[in-house]
């Protein structure tokens, strides 16, 4: 099978499980960003936590490789909190957007419309943002087990009891 | 009073874990190349793609665009599945609506889609220029990064996150503590 065909097919079932789960609207989340309803930090920490075991398992086992994005302090801390501080305005990250637009929230088209702007912005922005910004604080493809000299089957059941606190923190709060 | 427990955030991000797994064996099996999930890459290809009808030298010579390479790829198609995927969900189980002003918006801001619209696209623009500077959204940073233990994917999401619920509370918590 091709590229082109895998990605949809794995799009699509990542669409609907987007859906199912909720977290496609607007409301969902803002009010995580309030402190108000933890809908999607539920779904995004019960995926890593299912998606940590089995992605490790199947590197583990030679079926895949680990792609872990760089680390560069500089461009990740700017570029995270300009995107947060977008992100709480627009009420979409760019994955949920165009799922949003499909469950009929079809304001959220004005969201892709600013993301594609941003998007084509940044590379007019990259030729010089390369020579500064993007060399601040380079540490390469660090992982958190090679940074704390551990096997990453001694993290994984850390975070994974973390997050399960969290998850009753959340439910007996009513988030 | 206790509150029965809402399992279906927990139920379908688990399966969003299982769904990641297979994609990376299948595609590392099947393409030779691991893919993990990501959305932000694609709004670049995107504006390639818009650019190029304009004026297609000037992408020829966009370093960055020379870089992501403007093409129709595994997560350009992802995005495209992702659109169908919940789009055929909504409609199955008729939670599909059609909105014009997310209700929390219009609590604060009223009914006006012009605001609503020019918000949703500043916001759009900001967002994007940062993902694309942190290399990453919720998804590539936030899912794919943690998944695999990243350190930058902490990073990004503690700064998603911290910056969005500062934002947040500046923009959507009414003066007065009426909420």
């Amino acid at each position: 099978m091709n590229e082109q065909w895998l990605g949809l097919i794995t799009g699509i079932g990542f669409g609907a499980l987007l859906q199912q789960g909720r977290v496609l609207r607007f409301e969902k989340q803002v009010g995580a960003m309030l402190l108000r309803d933890m809908t999607i930090m539920k779904f995004m920490m019960s995926a890593i936590l299912v998606g940590m075991v089995g992605v490790h398992l199947a590197v583990g086992s030679g079926l895949a490789q680990l792609s872990p994005k760089a680390t560069q302090i500089g461009a990740n801390v700017a570029g995270g909190i300009l995107f947060g501080l977008g992100w709480a305005i627009m009420g979409f990250c760019p994955g949920t957007s165009v799922g949003a637009v499909a469950e009929g929230r079809w304001h959220a088209l004005f969201a892709i419309a600013g993301m594609i702007v941003g998007a084509a912005l940044y590379a007019e922005a990259y030729p010089y943002l390369e020579k500064n910004l993007l060399t601040i604080g380079g540490l390469g493809k660090l992982t958190l087990p090679g940074v704390l000299g551990m096997s990453a089957w001694a993290v994984i059941p850390s975070l994974g009891v973390l997050f399960i606190l969290i998850f009753v923190f959340f439910e007996k709060k009513g988030l | 009073m206790k509150k029965r427990v809402n399992w279906r955030p927990y139920i379908a991000g688990a399966l969003v874990g299982v769904l990641a797994t297979l994609s990376v064996i299948v595609s590392t099996q099947a393409l030779g190349k691991t893919q993990f999930l990501g959305a932000s890459t694609t709004f670049v290809r995107a504006a390639g793609f818009v650019e190029q009808a304009v004026d297609p030298e000037h992408v020829k010579k966009n370093p960055y665009f020379l870089k992501e390479k403007v093409k129709i790829d595994w997560q350009f198609m992802l995005i495209v599945g992702i659109f169908l995927g919940a789009l055929a969900a909504a409609l199955l189980d008729g939670s599909f609506k059609i909105e014009a002003v997310p209700p929390v918006w219009r609590e604060r801001f009223g009914g006006s889609i012009g605001l609503r619209a020019v918000a949703a696209f500043a916001g759009g623009i900001v967002a994007m220029f940062g993902a694309r500077l942190a290399d990453g959204c919720p998804s590539g940073h936030g899912l794919s990064g943690l998944m695999q233990l990243s350190v930058s994917g902490f990073i990004a999401l503690a700064c998603f996150f911290g910056a969005g619920a500062l934002m947040a509370a500046l923009v959507y918590r009414s003066r007065g503590g009426a909420r």
